[in-house]
């Protein structure tokens, strides 16, 4: 093999270094997702979008959203904060850390990425974590969250995964090590009443066991004009 | 006498090579090949990025009009409005920043705007808001905060080619089942 004279070795070095880490991610699978599409379509509509991410800092996420939605990002890596109180065994106090993580005010965000956060927290702490970001969320704002429908293999290290936006219709899917494993899976009725009042715009089963669910606010117009949320009409 | 001094001069014209171009490998390479007597690409290359060493704390107002890397501690405010800042491993910034381009591999708490683009490195750390009309965050970066890409005009997205890296090759194992929403 020849290479130009000018190349030092640390241009090859730093070649190589870079082919690598472009081939970092390629071995981790890659799934379609149904709901990933609706939720941005649900957001390009908007101006001046304020986007909440509740998953692992993921620099391609930020700058997909970014760029695709020209939106305003917060990243607020509530994985890392169930890691934290599991390992200082303080997870009774999970929920009311929770319950005052989030600075943003009431009906400020437009849509907010949930990942599969609620598969790794118990009953109390999904309630706070789901109350919080109803909060947060504006009117006809969109959640987009997965969720196990499966047990988890006990033998299986717990672990989380990283949600890599792919492109539109694809998310790649990287798992990590975490000190909490997924917990008991939420039933359809069970993810209906956590997040009520929202009310569930899609809804698509996945071949890899995960329900891909994509959440609505009702708007204040609906709310208001027949008495009640648009959630509760549905289930009547 | 007159010939050796002729030697040494260059012969074509000065060298292309920017003082606001942030010096990298491949721009390293490319000033190394023409006769350039090796003293003045050293001089050259002292005049475009300044150095703050690890030992230097400043604590105010940093201003300037070249490139700088940091590598000791700042606190207050940096302003680099047409240059590259870079925080180097050894660099812990308490600062609001301003810069065209902000390279981190160390620490900075505070917020980043930058008129191009953000790069945070393996190993760098930002705690604050960032906005840029381009970010990067390396995997095993740590970042809490807030991003703000500002999109210009509507132009196609950069991002699409570069999320394209991803491999796809299994997408086609799953698929989706729509289900009626309850």
């Amino acid at each position: 093999m020849v290479y130009h004279s000018s190349l030092s070795l640390s241009d090859l070095f730093s070649r190589k270094r870079k082919d690598e880490t472009a081939d970092a991610g390629a071995h981790w699978p890659v799934y379609p997702t149904k709901a990933l599409p609706k939720f941005l379509a649900n957001l390009s509509a908007r101006s001046q979008r304020l986007l909440l991410d509740l998953g692992p800092v993921v620099g391609t996420n930020v700058t997909f959203f970014g760029e695709e939605l020209g939106c305003k990002i917060h990243v607020e890596d509530v994985f890392k904060d169930i890691d934290r109180h599991v390992n200082e065994d303080k997870l009774d106090v999970l929920p009311s850390f929770l319950g005052t993580r989030f600075a943003q005010e009431d009906g400020s965000v437009d849509g907010i990425l949930c990942w599969d956060i609620f598969d790794y927290l118990d009953k109390a702490s999904a309630q706070v974590l789901a109350r919080e970001l109803i909060r947060m969320l504006r009117p006809d704002g969109v959640l987009f969250a997965l969720f196990n429908i499966v047990e988890a293999a006990t033998k299986a290290p717990p672990g989380f995964t990283r949600y890599v936006v792919a492109d539109r219709q694809n998310l790649q899917y990287r798992p990590y090590r975490s000190a909490r494993g997924k917990q008991r899976p939420l039933t359809p009725r069970d993810i209906q009443r956590l997040f009520e009042p929202l009310h569930i715009s899609e809804q698509f089963l996945l071949k890899n066991n995960l329900r891909e669910v994509l959440f609505r606010k009702p708007s204040i117009e609906k709310t208001t004009a027949e008495g009640k949320p648009a959630s509760h009409r549905a289930a009547d | 006498m007159w010939k050796r001094d002729e030697a040494v001069k260059p012969t074509g014209p000065a060298s292309p090579a920017s003082p606001a171009t942030p010096a990298t490998p491949a721009q390293q390479t490319q000033a190394s090949t023409p006769a350039q007597p090796e003293p003045r690409r050293h001089q050259m290359m002292e005049r475009d990025v300044v150095n703050i060493g690890k030992s230097v704390v400043i604590k105010g107002e940093l201003n300037g009009s070249e490139d700088l890397t940091i590598e000791g501690h700042v606190e207050g405010k940096i302003e680099l409005r047409d240059h590259v800042l870079t925080i180097g491993p050894n660099g812990k910034i308490k600062a609001q920043v301003f810069a065209k381009a902000v390279i981190v591999l160390g620490e900075v708490n505070g917020n980043v705007t930058a008129t191009e683009k953000v790069d945070i490195r393996d190993g760098g750390s930002v705690d604050g808001d960032i906005i840029s009309p381009r970010v990067a965050i390396a995997e095993g970066a740590h970042f809490r905060g807030s991003v703000d890409m500002q999109r210009k005009g509507g132009q196609p997205s950069q991002s699409k080619a570069d999320n394209a890296q991803v491999s796809r090759s299994s997408a086609s194992n799953v698929g989706s089942q729509p289900v009626a929403a309850h």
